[in-house]
């Protein structure tokens, strides 16, 4: 295989693959948790389920004070890489080009510099992630494998991207087909893996939000 | 003698539902949890992890509701759910674990990681490996009425006390009562001056209010234990004599878990709505303020602050209620560091102080409270958890702090003005 | 075509007769070797060589072609000095070319390689189909004996154009004719793979070692003219075959994408792109990654060494990059769609994909919520005394 046929390989029946199996699997995911149902609170109500849940969909992206101090850590690394990962996926020119090819529409993109510093920044974010999971008492006792995998597929795309975006070591066309690999890789373990945070948090923030509000209380 | 691990299993099946697949879904390992936990942050323990606390409904979850589970099932992969891992996690999930759901509000995808402790406990308890003590405060619940073992006798004996100490009446199975009082054996056993404290308040506020002889007893082992069958019971009898005596509001009293179970968790056991309200004694109290049916006289100078039992604060929604009632009669009150839903356990709710096995760790993480009161440094404590009053009393003799507590109801109680 | 008595001239003689000057002779051959990445003190050696090199027999074999690699080494303005390098060999056969026709043509292709094997240039343009040897035929050989039997006697062969480097576009996708490159072909030969070899072939292949000829690739929809002659000035000079990338392409003029060599590439970086073909961007010359430009991809020389004397290359007339010399630009999803945009109708894909899926998640949904019935069904009310073993 060329290594054009192998770049026309992962940008054609490549992606379809990775494709098929992420929206599948998210759908699934989504259905498996989705239909299990939850009883009714029969309990006299003091606040609204709906409405205090969409609160803390957004109030749970910022921790309280005392949080932040004795997580902090943790609260600034993820914002930094949750940050670097969303401005290098759904601000960088030519990947807004795909979504606009997929969805139909495309947004304003980030000059590329800012992009290529803030891939930096998350590689430099997940790799202290990575050191304080292998280091900390308890990341290291909760650990396990899936972390490690998870964590290698998402910082993947990150360093292929940047590879490939200054031309390092390969030629271009293998350098470019091996980033939108570790793209599909990613997509495949999506469903199956703790990645999939990305969409049932809003879920799981729902549901916590609603617990408590139903009681009264705003979390 | 018929606890079996299939029937925890399926007892943990049972307890599955999309809130929790979601909660698994969404954790990410990120260890946050860990240090919202005083049972972590005052061991050091990292199996103190409230997220791993869970592992046994994580491993149903995971092998019975989702695809890669049930692929993972077939082909005899999955991590299985034994005794072994059950007799492991017993510590963890009843020592290690007060269902304070300190977790739950910091956890960064929202997971009520205390609301799956809970649930994780049903199956536990159905597999046999629920601790001895708490077993044995359950049996008592449920045959004697208390798990303390107090009878109606030691009641009817204090409420002579009560009565004849002040002159008041203590109203008893009065049919069309508006409120019904429950009590907490701690309360009727250790601070009877509860029982005169809502005396002088509720006849002062001419309200009429009773105690029901055949359901006076509020807390449910049950809900600790994670029955829920026998919390159903416990349930059942308080309603049982609420519809007898046709009461309009069943008064929840200074205990934390005994409010979470009536008001919260009560209908739900018993799967229909009631046909009367359930307040704890502080909103009660609170709507007496804004009624303008409490005369306060005197203020307190000393520094006060309020410990928030975290059922009744937290996990219940009672917060704003003590402070507006300590402010009716105190001119220095502090609020702790962290204060209100985000209030730290004093460490032996969720039935560690029921299991003497965990005596030794619940005042080691006492050393969260003591931090907090160091920073602030308060001349006396105020709560409305006779479990937590009796608890911090234990731990601040241990730290040899000497700071008094005070129960909100009775300091209230005292500053009425005649 | 040239006659038969200029063989017996040097180059540098041929070049004297048509009145190339010594000084425009040496300035091809700085131009020639820089472009060569070369160093200066080179430039008399290969004045030198050229002058005294006896010029090589070249026979040019069309298979699946279109005509345009001729077109594109033939058609220059005016009479250049690379003109009259290619116009100076010996070019024995090229069907489209040449005078003679009929038996006389392929006459004059079994004379010259008699005459010279193992030493002629064997230059292919085209592909050649492998599925049945009566898709294309010369003279009734079929294009694969042809070929097999003249690289049979070849010092080397030059893959002119897209096609014969990489199939090009009867390579295309669905392929109807099993059309393969030179490279392809010889290593389908290795390895047993073709039929339809007539056995004459068989033995004549065999008697040159097909397999172990070097072949280079001088890729292109058309090539660079430059760099045929270029690939020829080395060969005459040092009698080697200059040094390949891994797709044998000569790395002095592959071995830069055009993307690392566009004027344009500073808006690249900037992240300034055309959006439309007429919109603000594009009358500013920015980048046109997002028009489908392949230049990221695509290792040529025609940013620097430019079409048509110099004037320019598609970009600069404001076309993206084709990406026409690496392999199968044909099937690349299109010539307008960015290099970051999947090549197939993934919209669809996941619409289908959905439907199917919820389907699949309703059942799986509907059989976790039955278990989870059938757990609270088996449900035993537990008593104080199942607390216990």
């Amino acid at each position: 295989m060329s290594e054009i046929e192998f770049l026309n390989w992962v940008r054609g029946p490549g992606f379809q693959i990775a494709i098929i199996i992420f929206v599948a699997g998210v759908i699934i995911r989504f259905a498996e948790i989705l239909l299990l149902g939850r009883k009714p609170n029969l309990a006299e109500a003091k606040g609204s389920e709906m409405s205090s849940g969409l609160r803390t969909i957004i109030t749970r992206s910022i921790p309280d004070k005392g949080t932040f101090q004795r997580s902090m850590f943790t609260v600034v690394a993820g914002y930094i890489f949750h940050l670097g990962l969303f401005i290098t996926i759904f601000l960088f020119a030519p990947h807004i080009l795909m979504f606009k090819d997929i969805f139909g529409f495309g947004w304003p993109s980030l000059p590329t510099p800012v992009v290529d510093a803030m891939a930096i920044v998350t590689i430099i974010a997940l790799f202290a992630v990575l050191i304080h999971r292998m280091r900390n008492t308890v990341l290291k006792f909760i650990s396990t494998k899936e972390d490690y995998i998870v964590w290698l597929v998402t910082i993947l795309p990150l360093i292929t991207g940047y590879i490939a975006f200054h031309r390092i070591g390969m030629t271009a066309p293998t350098l470019l087909a091996i980033h939108i690999l570790s793209v599909e890789l990613l997509l495949i373990m999506f469903p199956f893996t703790k990645l999939m945070h990305t969409f049932t948090i809003v879920m799981s923030r729902w549901y916590g939000g609603a617990i408590s509000g139903y009681r009264g209380v705003k979390s | 003698m018929s606890a079996s691990l299939d029937k925890g299993i399926n007892a943990l099946k049972e307890q599955v539902d999309s809130s929790v697949a979601a909660f698994f879904s969404s954790c990410t390992h990120c260890g946050m949890c860990a240090d919202a936990c005083l049972f972590y942050t005052e061991t050091g323990c990292p199996t103190a992890t409230p997220i791993t606390k869970v592992e046994p409904l994580r491993r149903i979850w995971k092998s019975e509701y989702t695809l890669l589970g049930r692929i993972g099932k077939m082909f005899g992969l999955n991590k299985k759910v034994d005794d072994e891992l059950l007799t492991k996690w017993e510590k963890r999930v009843y020592d290690n674990c007060t269902l304070c759901g300190r977790c739950s509000m910091v956890c960064p995808v929202g997971n009520d990681i205390a609301l799956m402790i809970r649930k994780t406990r049903e199956g536990m308890a159905a597999a046999g490996h629920a601790p001895e003590g708490l077993i044995g405060a359950t049996k008592r619940a449920v045959t004697i009425g208390s798990p303390m073992g107090v009878k109606l006798p030691a009641l009817m004996a204090q409420i002579n006390h009560v009565e004849k100490d002040t002159g008041l009446k203590v109203p008893l199975d009065v049919e069309g009562a508006e409120y019904m009082l429950l009590l907490s054996s701690m309360e009727i056993m250790n601070f009877p001056e509860f029982i005169e404290a809502i005396a002088k308040i509720f006849t002062k506020a001419g309200v009429s209010w009773t105690i029901s002889t055949e359901a006076f007893e509020a807390t449910n082992s049950g809900i600790q234990i994670g029955v829920s069958d026998i919390a159903a019971e416990l349930v059942q009898r308080i309603v049982d004599a609420a519809e007898k005596l046709k009461v309009k509001t069943v008064i929840s009293p200074e205990c934390g878990h005994a409010y979470m179970a009536i008001r919260w968790d009560g209908p739900n056991l018993i799967g229909k709505p009631f046909n009367f309200k359930v307040r704890h004694i502080l909103e009660i109290l609170d709507e007496f303020r804004k009624d303008g049916r409490l005369k306060i006289t005197g203020k307190e100078e000393q520094r006060l602050t309020y410990h928030d039992p975290c059922q009744i604060s937290r996990r219940g929604g009672v917060i704003e209620q003590p402070r507006n009632l300590i402010n009716m009669f105190s001119n220095n009150f502090v609020e702790m560091p962290d204060t209100g839903k985000m209030n730290w356990c004093c460490g032996a709710g969720g039935g560690v102080s029921t299991n003497e096995r965990a005596d030794k760790v619940r005042l080691k993480v006492f050393q969260r409270k003591k931090d907090q009161l160091d920073e602030i440094k308060p001349d006396a404590i105020v709560s409305a958890c006779s479990n937590c009053r009796i608890h911090l009393e234990d731990g601040l003799e241990e730290y040899n702090m000497d700071i008094p507590l005070m129960s909100l109801t009775e300091t209230l109680a005292e500053h009425l003005a005649d | 075509m040239t006659n038969n008595s200029n063989k017996e001239k040097t180059l540098g003689e041929v070049m004297r007769s048509r009145g190339v000057s010594r000084r425009s002779f040496l300035k091809f051959c700085a131009a020639t070797a820089s472009m060569m990445a070369m160093s200066p003190a080179m430039i008399p050696k290969i004045a030198h060589a050229l002058e005294s090199a006896r010029r090589p027999s070249v026979i040019w074999l069309s298979f699946q072609e279109c005509t345009g690699c001729t077109e594109s080494l033939t058609r220059a303005h005016t009479a250049t000095i690379e003109s009259l390098i290619f116009d100076s060999i010996s070019l024995d056969y090229h069907h489209t070319l040449q005078a003679a026709s009929g038996h006389a043509a392929e006459e004059a292709r079994e004379a010259a390689m008699n005459e010279n094997w193992g030493k002629y240039i064997l230059v292919v343009d085209g592909s050649i189909p492998t599925d049945n040897p009566g898709y294309s035929t010369i003279a009734g050989i079929s294009n694969l004996d042809m070929f097999m039997q003249t690289a049979a006697g070849a010092a080397a062969i030059i893959s002119v154009g897209t096609c014969a480097a990489y199939g090009g576009i009867p390579h295309a996708d669905p392929n109807p004719t099993g059309a393969y490159s030179v490279y392809d072909v010889i290593k389908k030969f290795s390895n047993n793979q073709l039929d339809g070899i007539s056995s004459a072939t068989l033995a004549k292949a065999g008697e040159g070692s097909v397999v172990s000829k070097p072949i280079i690739s001088v890729p292109g929809c058309p090539p660079i003219p430059v760099v045929i002659t270029g690939v020829l000035t080395h060969f005459l000079t040092f009698g080697t075959i200059p040094e390949l990338d891994h797709l044998g392409r000569p790395k002095a003029f592959y071995g830069q994408s055009i993307h690392d060599r566009c004027y344009r590439r500073p808006f690249y970086d900037k992240g300034l792109f055309a959006e439309t073909f007429d919109d603000e961007g594009a009358k500013k010359g920015w980048c046109l990654y997002k028009l489908g430009c392949k230049g990221p991809t695509t290792y040529n020389a025609c940013a620097t060494t430019k079409w048509n004397d110099g004037t320019s290359f598609p970009i600069e007339s404001g076309h993206p990059c084709l990406g026409c010399s690496e392999p199968d630009f044909w099937d690349g999803g299109g010539f307008y769609k960015a290099l970051s945009m999947p090549t197939e109708n993934i919209t669809q894909t996941a619409i289908y994909t959905a439907a199917g899926a919820a389907a699949v998640g309703v059942a799986l949904g509907a059989m976790n919520k039955s278990k989870k019935n059938n757990a609270v069904a088996a449900h035993n009310k537990t008593t104080i005394d199942d607390l216990e073993k």
